[in-house]
């Protein structure tokens, strides 16, 4: 059983979570990710540590389907039944001098361990935030701590651009460029934003959080082509450089359960008037 | 001398295809005594090296005659601590059962539905060994709870050493528990058994990974093991490296089995699990694990699953009475096709397409080799669940460099010992997938090895 020492309320949806995990906190590094079941029959549900001291993980989740959901319903001082980790590849620090970090929603989480570390060793770091209102954008001041510039927007225009990442990243390679842009966020937020940087020669990695059951590479369901060559993003990733990634059929794996989802949270979480 | 095996118990086939309870239902005391009578008792029993842990076969069967069943038990635990598990999925045609002398004239004798039930009467009376191990004042870790590394664990903790077993998931057993479905293998057995090694004084810790969680290097010097013994298995699904592979709909036989065994989607909405394989299943691959996933695919409802295997039916890899209560639950085999592509509509799967093979000359398995017709056929499919074998888990071996493995990822031995000094390996992680006893006689012997090395090297 590993306790919550610490629960924040990011905005409506998302959550911040310090847990205790000392054997997964122990070797993390950044790019790391976690598995959690929160109760005796609950699924594995992978997430990003996006900070760790010597003892504890920060989660970061967005109350989505089921198993987030019953996630939020636990309180500091209460217990995540397992919690499994570190898994992954930390991410490959490349030896670039400037960086454009590009978050759309609660990507925002798994993209500052690595945005940090780039700060950490000399590159110079810009970011686009983006979400759906002014309260999606999160992290922002931790950020402000050593990004360079901050560009923002959302979808409805209640702060920063009103549209979408890909608009202000185009504006902004009017003026310059960057050796590498690193995009964290929906598939699709991912897809267009890569498309955009090809155009402008822009190096671009991403951070995939496909569909995973165990999370060692034994079963293979969070499998991603890439230059016609299978991957598994929780051993082989899930940092991928975005060029050859069939982001498409991604997106078709990732939509697979999306009715079952739907069905167990209408009939499991009846209390839960904000959901379907 | 009665010439046939007493035959065993089973749910009705047409039944037991929709649910999930065991097939095989156990011999009962009168059974059990009638299949016991026809072992010889062996001055030399052939039985005993043909098993790889050596459990002394006559001694326990002649127990049961006896309706010394305690004794029986004990007999069997001496080589063997999880005798209901193995009772149930040993090969025990290709071992015991081969070499048994019965054999040669009529059917040899039950060997394995005898452990099965030996097993399950220590289960239910709740049954200790009762054993006084003399502790000695140093630690071994074991990564993975599987079959070699219980064994491994069981081996050293009865001769004194203070055993971790350390598990990636969140449920102990490995492959017994995430592989093997229930209806061949109660969950509970496997637990139960386990619980024995608990008892023995093995101390399990799940949601450890080691190499992630915990080094190799971090185990000898941080946490002051003597010894580490490597029992992660071959955890790594093939892939048909054919066009389509990474479909919507298409699953690994190690996910889903994952989801159904561990993770119990047979129950979504109850387990937050899902999986969904629709009405049509193609399964790819003729070996246990492919049956196993036939079968299961059944249970789950739907309509049609089918086999679809590249050579002739007498080439199955698969246990024989597997495939029989295949058969019998309605599982189609689709023969001499092999799986060229799979065909999509929005990226998910809807067809494979399969070239028809003949079979050519002897290969080096002593198979007569499948060769293509230049000749197709496609199947209409919601799924397909690929099982062509597996490979051993990369983990370990990507963070720890001075780990040495052969081309296929098989981590290379001298008698147990690998490349570095101290860290011992056995089981499919050496072997390539093979079965859980062979496994268990790793862990066995590996126990064995480590027990020499710390003897010589730290205990002078």
């Amino acid at each position: 059983m590993y306790k919550i020492i610490k629960k924040e309320i990011l905005n409506k949806d998302v959550e911040l979570m310090v847990i205790k995990a000392p054997l997964v906190a122990k070797n993390t590094k950044p790019g790391n990710f976690l598995i959690i079941r929160v109760n005796d029959s609950g699924e594995r549900v992978p997430l990003t540590i996006v900070e760790h001291d010597k003892e504890n993980v920060t989660i970061i989740y967005q109350k989505l389907g089921y198993t987030t959901t019953i996630l939020s319903q636990l309180e500091e001082g209460d217990y995540i039944y397992d919690v499994v980790g570190p898994l992954g590849k930390a991410t490959h620090i490349r030896d670039v001098k400037t960086v454009l970090g590009v978050a759309g929603g609660v990507g925002s989480a798994p993209l500052f361990p690595q945005l940090k570390e780039y700060s950490k060793r000399g590159a110079i770091v810009d970011l686009i935030i983006g979400g759906r209102t002014k309260e999606h954008l999160i992290l922002v001041d931790k950020y402000k701590e050593f990004c360079r510039n901050i560009y923002f927007t959302t979808d409805d225009g209640s702060f920063g651009k009103k549209g979408f990442v890909t608009d202000v990243a185009k504006e902004l390679y009017e003026k310059q460029t960057y050796d590498l842009s690193i995009v964290i966020g929906p598939l699709i937020m991912m897809k267009n934003t890569y498309l955009l940087n090809k155009k402008h020669n822009i190096l671009t990695d991403v951070s995939l959080n496909p569909i995973m059951v165990d999370g060692t590479g034994m079963c293979g369901n969070c499998r991603v082509t890439i230059n016609n060559k299978t991957y598994f993003a929780c051993v082989d990733g899930p940092d991928f450089p975005a060029d050859g990634i069939n982001f498409d059929e991604l997106m078709a794996r990732q939509r697979y359960y999306v009715k079952e989802e739907k069905h167990i949270c209408k009939i499991k979480l009846v209390n839960n008037h904000d959901k379907e | 001398m009665i010439k046939n095996k007493t035959k065993m118990p089973v749910q009705d086939p047409d039944i037991r295809n929709s649910n999930f309870l065991e097939v095989a239902l156990g011999y009962d005391l009168k059974l059990a005594k009638i299949e016991a009578s026809r072992c010889l008792d062996c001055k030399n029993p052939r039985c005993v090296p043909a098993c790889p842990v050596n459990i002394n076969i006559p001694k326990f069967i002649k127990e049961i005659k006896n309706e010394e069943l305690d004794e029986a038990y004990f007999t069997i635990t001496r080589s063997n601590i999880l005798p209901s598990i193995c009772g149930r999925v040993c090969p025990q045609e290709k071992q015991c059962e081969q070499a048994c002398i019965v054999g040669i004239k009529y059917e040899p004798v039950s060997i394995g539905a005898l452990e099965r039930f030996v097993g399950d009467y220590a289960l239910e009376k709740q049954l200790n060994t009762i054993e006084n191990i003399k502790d000695l004042p140093y630690k071994v870790a074991i990564v993975g709870s599987g079959p070699a590394g219980l064994s491994a664990a069981a081996s050293l903790r009865r001769m004194g050493y203070n055993v971790d077993v350390y598990e990636a998931l969140h449920e102990f057993g490995g492959v017994l528990k995430y592989g093997i479905p229930d209806f061949r293998l109660p969950k509970d057995i496997v637990d139960k058994e386990i619980d024995n090694a608990k008892k023995l004084g093995v101390k399990f810790h799940k949601n450890v990974i080691i190499g992630m969680s915990l080094t190799i290097d971090q185990l000898f010097n941080e946490y002051e093991y003597k010894a580490v013994f490597i029992g992660a298995g071959a955890g790594l699904p093939r892939s048909l490296g054919i066009p389509g592979e990474n479909l919507a709909g298409i699953y690994y036989a190690n996910e889903f089995l994952t989801r159904v065994n561990l993770m119990k989607a047979n129950s979504f909405p109850e387990a937050p699990t899902p999986v969904k394989i629709g009405q049509n299943v193609a399964i790819i691959g003729g070996g246990n694990v492919a049956i196993d996933a036939a079968r299961t695919a059944k249970r789950l409802g739907a309509k049609n699953v089918f086999i679809i295997y590249r050579r002739d039916m007498s080439s199955l890899p698969a246990r024989r009475e597997e495939i029989d209560h295949a058969i019998e639950e309605h599982i189609d085999f689709h023969l001499l096709l092999n799986p060229v592509e799979f065909i999509d509509e929005s990226y998910q799967v809807k067809q494979v397409k399969c070239e028809i093979m003949e079979l050519g000359e002897m290969d080096d398995s002593g198979r007569r080799r499948p060769v293509g017709t230049g000749k197709y056929k496609t199947f209409e499919i919601d799924s397909c669940i690929i099982s062509i074998g597996q490979s051993p888990n990369p983990i370990l071996k990507n963070v720890t460099p001075n780990l040495k493995v052969d081309s296929k990822g098989r981590i290379i031995v001298n008698n147990y010992q690998t490349s570095i000094p101290g860290v011992f390996a056995g089981g499919d992680i050496v072997s390539g997938a093979a079965t859980v006893i062979l496994a268990m006689g790793a862990g066995k012997k590996a126990a064995v090895a480590i027990d020499n090395y710390i003897k010589e090297k730290v205990d002078k």
